[in-house]
């Protein structure tokens, strides 16, 4: 999912071996594959495809994230929609749960304090852990309370640093972003419509925050934790973006609903170092959906 | 010849697939096989607790069919009978070979489907129920699954029976597939029956199947493209 798992689909002489991944076939495929693009796709890019759905029936396409191949064809896994990068087909899942990937910003709750690190609760099927090396400083579990740093109950941001294949997660807390919330609430929202919450570069929550004045941070596990006092519109245009989340101009839609709520006089915009850590494009959170 | 309620041997009952019919669950579906109503809802992937049951490689499917105690004529007594557990683990496997649970190790996937009107095939509505419920959940899946039961009567074959019809019936033979490549993930049988018969049963089961995938297909496209 992140562009650091990329990486390690590359020869350690840095020789290509060609598997699915970002691009890389739009400079590749038309020398090594004339007939690339005489072959018809059986659905079209952004329809509609369910479990079993054959996308596309032919060994020049590459089949991405929630896809299969079976003999030459390649079939979709989920209920969702097509999307297709160069030769890589994928789909673009409309339900599910937040499966953890390496450099992805969550949100999560404290749920117990080891002697060596803390479990968190990331609403996913696995939990997390957060080990002392993943917290800035030094910190002798010996000596010092734990739990005076994070507590059970307390509501962290932090970032996926491994997953290995066997689902253990680590997170760690060092990026300058990742930090423990102090009050407003959170929310939950399906992790499948995250992208569309946050938008391209995050226009559509960027667009969110500053016309209600309230501090909305999105975690890819679809955690949202938010603070303001109009928090509970926030929710419920979050409601509205994730029931029209396949609808092609959202972000003008979402605009007029902001516009209705918004009072006659309109408060200024909140300023200084809050606005700037809510800053996704830094995060690296990017929307998939494009 | 003509059954009981009209049917042609080939027709399956008035069916209803309703996705979507449960909030608290991650996916959920209702199915309506003439009299017989199943649902279904779907939770996870999630931790698996007990932790000792945990399969490192995979996820555990964890299914539960029971039938309501008014489902019957007559009162059921609540809660797993010696037939739930047994339909359950069937269901189990059924939809296993359509699920990719290897995405998921140590995980769980807690299919629970309740009877709520029993007229036969029960079985067969629950794994049509669970199938479109799990999709519904966006859990990955090879294929969706599609179950009917098959009989004989006076030596005419046909296609799922009807609660009167069960008792005509030399046998009572529910077959589950998954429609794309014709894979047969469920076959039992009740009652005797020549081997020939077995094939001929099993070929017009799938073409029921055929028809009941066709509408769980539409159930979920309704759910979701609105």
């Amino acid at each position: 999912m992140s562009e650091e798992m990329d990486q390690d689909f590359i020869e350690p002489d840095g020789e290509d071996l060609g598997y699915a991944g970002e691009g890389r076939f739009e400079t590749q495929a038309p020398q090594a594959h004339p007939q690339a693009e005489t072959v018809n796709l059986l659905k079209r890019e952004r329809e509609f495809v369910l479990p079993g759905d054959k996308i596309v029936d032919s060994l020049e396409y590459l089949p991405g994230r929630n896809c299969f191949r079976e003999g030459d064809g390649i079939y979709s896994k989920k209920i969702g929609l097509v999307s297709v990068e160069g030769r890589v087909l994928s789909v673009i899942p409309l339900n599910g749960v937040y499966m953890p990937a390496r450099g992805d910003m969550v949100i999560g709750e404290i749920t117990d304090v080891q002697s060596n690190g803390w479990v968190i609760d990331i609403k996913s099927p696995y939990e997390a852990y957060l080990p002392l090396s993943g917290v800035r400083g030094f910190i002798d579990p010996g000596k010092m309370d734990m739990s005076k740093i994070y507590d059970v109950g307390d509501i962290i941001y932090g970032k996926i640093s491994m997953v290995t294949a066997s689902k253990s997660v680590h997170i760690s807390m060092y990026d300058r972003i990742c930090r423990k919330f102090s009050g407003g609430r959170v929310v939950l929202a399906n992790p499948a419509k995250v992208p569309r919450i946050i938008g391209r570069n995050g226009s559509m929550i960027d667009l969110i925050k500053s016309r209600t004045d309230t501090r909305v941070v999105v975690g890819q596990n679809g955690v949202v934790w938010l603070e303001g006092e109009r928090e509970a519109f926030v929710i419920e245009v979050m409601r509205f973006i994730e029931e029209r989340s396949h609808m092609e101009g959202l972000t003008n839609e979402v605009e007029k609903m902001l516009g209705r709520g918004v009072p006659h006089e309109r408060r200024p915009q909140m300023e200084g170092p809050a606005d700037e850590e809510v800053n996704f494009q830094e995060r690296g959170v990017s929307n998939e959906e494009g | 010849m003509k059954r009981g309620d009209g049917r042609k041997p080939e027709d399956i009952r008035p069916m209803e697939i309703t996705a979507g019919v449960l909030q608290k669950a991650n996916g959920s579906a209702m199915v309506k096989m003439g009299r017989t109503i199943a649902v279904a809802g779907v939770f996870g992937p999630r931790q698996m607790f007990p932790r000792r049951l945990q399969q490192f490689s995979r996820a555990v499917l964890q299914c539960r069919y029971i039938m309501t105690p008014f489902s019957t004529d007559e009162r059921a007594r609540p809660g797993p009978s010696r037939r739930s557990k047994e339909l359950s683990m069937v269901i189990n496997k059924a939809l296993s070979a359509a699920v990719f649970l290897e995405e998921f190790p140590k995980a769980a996937i807690g299919v629970y489907i309740d009877v709520i009107q029993a007229d036969a095939g029960t079985r067969t509505a629950a794994i049509n129920a669970a199938s479109v419920a799990l999709a519904d959940a966006g859990i990955p899946m090879r294929d969706l699954v599609a179950a009917v039961a098959v009989g004989k009567i006076d030596g005419k074959y046909v296609v799922d029976l009807a609660g009167p019809e069960e008792e005509l019936s030399d046998c009572d033979l529910p077959v589950a597939v998954m429609p794309r490549d014709g894979r047969v993930t469920l076959l039992q049988m009740d009652g005797d029956l020549p081997p020939e018969d077995v094939k001929q049963l099993l070929k017009i089961a799938k073409e029921g199947c055929a028809k009941i995938y066709e509408m769980e297909k539409e159930a979920l496209r309704k759910r979701w493209m609105k």
